[in-house]
């Protein structure tokens, strides 16, 4: 059984006019245990509804959505998020009150709490910055900071929302090579939402493509037979980059044709 | 010494020029004992203090806006909080915040006269409606200016809606709820004083309309360089307070 499925899901918005638009429609996909999955699509298609969705901040308008072999009804702890910015830190806490947040919810005892946040925060790389609060951090820190945080409150599986679209380019490639060597070590179920197909290709087992919304869905799903540490000049790495550009490309062109 | 000159340096400038432009303007521009000059009313001030008129006057004054302003912060907070928070509280209780906070407290002077009487009780009324307003005001629009992923976060993190409420909501509304008291706390000072020129027994307000009444020119100038003087001291007390026990709610200010 897979760990997380979605079942003809479709989510339909309704504008102040009362106009509705179809976000996602007969959206099926089939998530496994322990697995790094990327959802890949243009921008507007739907990623981050479907993300929404499986975190339970919204409810699908039809279908259902399973973990577990239980619907999905609202947010909870076994599904942790990771956000695009860093409107999620909570400013008035320092790194490591963020880190451990979620144990502090829960009652974890003080001492304990320490331990196990200040561990996730050396995962990371960020010991010598436990007592700075996000303000002080880089765009890079504190995107460090939320996946210590999900990591911390060892949850079923991480949902990440293009969480590196906001840091440049050198960050954002160290970024996911440090990403990679997190999941090598943790071997979490990730579903990593995103419309770069290099940062697909580099840190997906499985890609799954979507259509240009509206009315979006799975368009085909890539298995990436790569193991270990990804190269981007290797010829099987530029394989899948092709493969999976060759299905995106029309969708892009689609995506830019409707906004028009 | 440098860092202390580089830190108040200007105001002890600034202040030093308001003194000296004081001065030559009511020696040499203006020349009347209707416009006395800063020494004068430095002395005149001095004798007030030695035989405690000046005192009684400010502490009745001071004790008045810190009960009203205490009070109307303490009620303002809570309502504030549920109206940002739950909109049935919200479209239930802004008729009240609409309608009342476009009455001015000076307006509601007359009324609290005839209900309460010209003792303290009118008094800490119209400094407590004077500032719950401004307090339920800002801390809903604090609330409402959370981050929605702030909220997203927490609940996927596992915290329930009482920890929500506690740990999230509350610490990021809380330089809000402080800048509506900073803000109510100026307001006061002009409540104050038209409540005490109207109708009361002691108080800066009276000492300035005792001094209209008397002719006495020097108390009226002792009077409004004590209220500039007070409330400029408890201004920069409350930016050294939020600064001191809640700068890191808001590390950008």
């Amino acid at each position: 059984m897979p760990l997380v499925s979605f079942r003809d899901v479709e989510k339909t918005y309704r504008s102040l006019q009362g106009v509705d638009y179809h976000a996602v429609e007969h959206f099926s996909l089939d998530i496994e245990a322990g697995e790094f999955f990327c959802l890949l699509g243009p921008s507007g298609c739907g990623k981050t509804t479907v993300l929404r969705m499986l975190a339970g901040f919204e409810a699908p308008t039809a279908g259902e959505i399973l973990m577990d072999g239980r619907p999905v009804t609202g947010a909870s702890r076994d599904r942790a998020v990771v956000f695009q910015g860093d409107d999620s830190l909570y400013g008035w806490l320092t790194a490591i009150e963020n880190v451990e947040f979620g144990l502090r919810m829960r009652r974890v005892p003080k001492a304990e709490r320490r331990e196990r946040a200040m561990r996730y925060l050396d995962l990371v790389g960020l010991t010598g910055q436990a007592q700075k609060y996000p303000a002080e951090l880089s765009g890079g820190m504190k995107q460090r900071i939320q996946i210590a945080r999900v990591l911390a409150n060892e949850p079923t599986m991480l949902l990440m929302d293009e969480p590196f679209a906001a840091l440049d380019a050198q960050t954002r490639a160290l970024m996911q090579e440090e990403l990679a060597n997190i999941w090598q070590a943790e071997r979490t179920t990730v579903l990593f939402i995103t419309h770069d197909i290099d940062e697909a290709v580099t840190l997906g087992q499985r890609i799954g493509v979507m259509r240009a919304g509206p009315r979006s869905g799975v368009k085909g799903v890539v298995d990436v037979a790569l193991n270990g540490a990804r190269n981007r000049t290797d010829d099987t790495f530029l394989a899948y980059y092709r493969q999976v550009y060759a299905m995106i490309r029309d969708e892009v062109a689609a995506a830019i044709a409707r906004t028009r | 010494m440098r860092r202390l000159w580089s830190v108040y340096g200007g105001y002890v400038v600034g202040f030093a020029s308001l003194f000296v432009i004081w001065h030559l303007a009511s020696v040499y521009l203006v020349s009347s004992v209707l416009f006395p000059p800063p020494a004068v009313v430095f002395k005149k001030g001095v004798v007030l203090l030695r035989n405690g008129v000046l005192c009684d006057n400010l502490s009745a004054s001071l004790q008045r806006i810190l009960m009203g302003f205490i009070a109307g912060s303490v009620l303002g907070m809570p309502i504030g909080l549920a109206m940002g928070s739950f909109r049935p509280v919200r479209k239930l209780l802004e008729p009240y915040t609409e309608f009342l906070r476009f009455i001015p407290s000076v307006a509601m002077i007359t009324v609290a006269v005839i209900w309460f009487g010209i003792g303290e009780a009118s008094k800490i009324f119209l400094i407590i409606y004077t500032t719950i307003f401004i307090v339920i005001l800002n801390t809903a629009a604090g609330v409402s200016a959370i981050a929605p992923n702030k909220i997203r976060a927490a609940e996927s993190l596992g915290a329930t809606r009482a920890q929500i409420f506690l740990h999230v909501a509350l610490p990021a509304t809380l330089p809000y709820i402080l800048t509506g008291m900073r803000l109510a706390m100026a307001n006061s000072f002009t409540t104050i004083v038209a409540a005490e020129l109207i109708a009361a027994n002691d108080g800066l307000g009276k000492m300035l309309w005792d001094g209209r009444l008397f002719m006495l020119v020097d108390d009226i100038f002792v009077s409004l360089v004590t209220l500039g003087l007070l409330g400029f001291a408890v201004d920069r007390m409350f930016r050294w307070s939020i600064y001191t026990f809640a700068g890191k709610y808001s590390p950008t200010t």
